[in-house]
């Protein structure tokens, strides 16, 4: 018997984040940057949290970065690993850790980006160990 | 302007409940309002001022105005999850020294037991908050919130389960001594550490209690502490900060309290070393022990070392915390621990804590209380009072 799934609660878009779950449907991942400090930001939004500047746009992410820090939450029916994954492009965002031994996950292991399925809604950024 | 010396906690009252099965919301906010007003010697009549927060049912503080038939001229509803009500108490010393009352009250009650709540493992929907779709795909609880922060934590300073463990061990001797504590069993470090996973390094006695009940807190203007027959607690600093993910540079090892605590301790013109007795919120093992570090009773890092070997037990211990038993064994009311912070830091000040916790000379004490989650947004709260 296969092992029971997850099911992942689909993301709610809005107007100012619709061109990121667009393009999560697409599979790939975007993150907000601002034009005016030059900064990226996550998890992105038209004013810039870093400089307070609405000149901000969508640029896509490498999709590769590291585990900054995990959980895996056992008191559930199917166990799962929260996680933080520094991206290369060094802002920090909130995802899981799938497709591998939820033991095995380490602070500072390389990840990529997977989208997996949600209930009804765009796929999320998920990651897989490299 | 400073609050210093301008406002005095003159009542405090924990509700005796643990389980509020024929009990409303509204009427454990009410029945914890009346147990610090007859503690404060006071009445509802000489109530002008109101704080409450999220947990209030209604539109909070006008629900709740019209249920205790308040008459009220200044009313404050900051919301900052559990810090909230330590929060209140140094806007109330504001709202006091600025004329804007006289007698606040401050209420919290929940009945998250009673409700069959899954406080620590369930995520929670906050609605249209901005995060949520970028978060709660993800399976945020509150338990593998803080956890993440935990396993930072081992990872750069090299904390051990063993050493968090101790602080449910030091709760766990005061709660023995609290005949209202839900949990009053005398644990060991192994019993923690060998006990059920809940997520990775969070063991089921890391993690708090859940309970049904509430709490009030009476502040008030000096001229009006004076003709109080009570010991008097002064109110000498606050400090408040809110921490978040600040656009994608996550840093889990440290809190809001790295803002407050010295923002706390600068107003009421003291250091960590003056401290004689501290409640620090506890809704996890970890949130203790980041935020003595935060408050610079140790150095970065060091926190493990200094809540180990019964350091935190009252009498023993160099640093006593959490005498009634805190959120780790006695009382979570509302899933907000805030407030009981507060109750036992002026207990201790009046020399009413429970005989066998009670810290010796006890003049100056310090709350501090965490909102919200140290793994993405909180609210953190100081609280320096001291016994005049």
């Amino acid at each position: 018997m296969a092992a029971p799934e997850r099911k992942i609660p689909a993301p709610e878009a809005n107007p100012e984040t619709r061109p990121f779950w667009e393009a999560a449907t697409a599979g790939r991942l975007l993150i907000g940057k601002c034009k005016t400090c030059g900064k990226p930001h996550y998890y992105p939004r038209a004013i810039c949290p870093l400089c307070g500047s609405d000149a901000t746009e969508w640029v896509p992410a490498s999709g590769r970065g590291a585990v900054y820090s995990y959980s895996v939450m056992r008191r559930v029916p199917v166990p799962y690993a929260l996680a933080y994954v520094t991206l290369d492009e060094g802002v920090t965002m909130m995802t899981n850790i799938v497709d591998c031994d939820l033991d095995g996950i380490r602070i500072g292991q390389r990840v990529r980006v997977s989208f997996k399925p949600t209930e009804g809604g765009p796929p999320v950024p998920m990651f897989t160990p490299e | 302007m400073t609050i210093k010396g301008q406002a005095y906690i003159a009542g405090v009252f924990e509700h005796p409940t643990r389980k509020a099965d024929d009990k409303s919301l509204a009427q454990l906010h009410a029945e914890s309002a009346q147990g610090a007003l007859a503690d404060a010697g006071l009445t509802r009549q000489d109530v002008d001022g109101y704080f409450c927060a999220g947990d209030a049912p209604g539109l909070g503080g006008l629900s709740m105005a019209d249920y205790m038939g308040l008459k009220l001229r200044h009313i404050d509803t900051t919301e900052t999850g559990g810090s909230s009500y330590v929060i209140h108490v140094g806007h109330a010393a504001e709202a006091i020294a600025a004329g804007k009352c006289d007698v606040a009250l401050i209420t919290l009650a929940g009945r998250p037991r009673a409700e069959g709540m899954a406080t620590g493992t369930a995520p929670r929907n906050y609605g249209a908050a901005p995060d949520v779709a970028f978060e709660f795909p993800f399976g945020p609880t509150v338990v593998n919130q803080y956890a993440m922060a935990a396993m930072r934590h081992m990872h750069e300073y090299g904390t051990t389960s063993a050493q968090l463990a101790w602080i449910k061990v030091a709760a766990s001797h005061h709660a023995q001594h609290n005949p209202h504590a839900l949990l009053r069993e005398v644990v060991t470090v192994d019993e923690v550490v060998s006990s059920p996973m809940i997520s990775d390094p969070l063991h089921r006695l890391d993690c708090c209690v859940i309970t049904d009940g509430g709490g009030s807190i009476i502040v008030v203007k000096p001229e009006i502490a004076r003709r109080l027959n009570r010991p008097r607690v002064k109110v000498l600093g606050a400090g408040e900060a809110v921490k978040h993910q600040m656009g994608g540079q996550v840093d889990l090892t440290y809190t809001g309290a790295r803002w407050s605590g010295p923002a706390a301790f600068a107003e009421a013109g003291v250091t960590p070393a003056d401290i004689r007795y501290v409640s620090i919120y506890d809704s996890f093992t970890i949130t203790v022990l980041i935020t003595l570090e935060d408050l610079g009773f140790c150095p970065k890092g060091q926190g493990g070392k200094l809540v180990a070997d019964g350091n935190l037990i009252s009498g023993t211990g160099k640093l006593p915390f959490n005498t009634d038993g805190g959120g780790l064994c006695n009382n979570h009311p509302a899933n907000r621990g805030g407030l009981t912070k507060v109750v036992e830091a002026v207990r201790q000040l009046r020399g009413e804590a429970n005989p066998k916790v009670q810290v010796k000379n006890c003049g100056l004490a310090l709350a501090h209380g965490t909102g919200g989650s140290l793994g993405t947004r909180h609210g953190s709260a100081t609280l320096i009072m001291e016994r005049e």
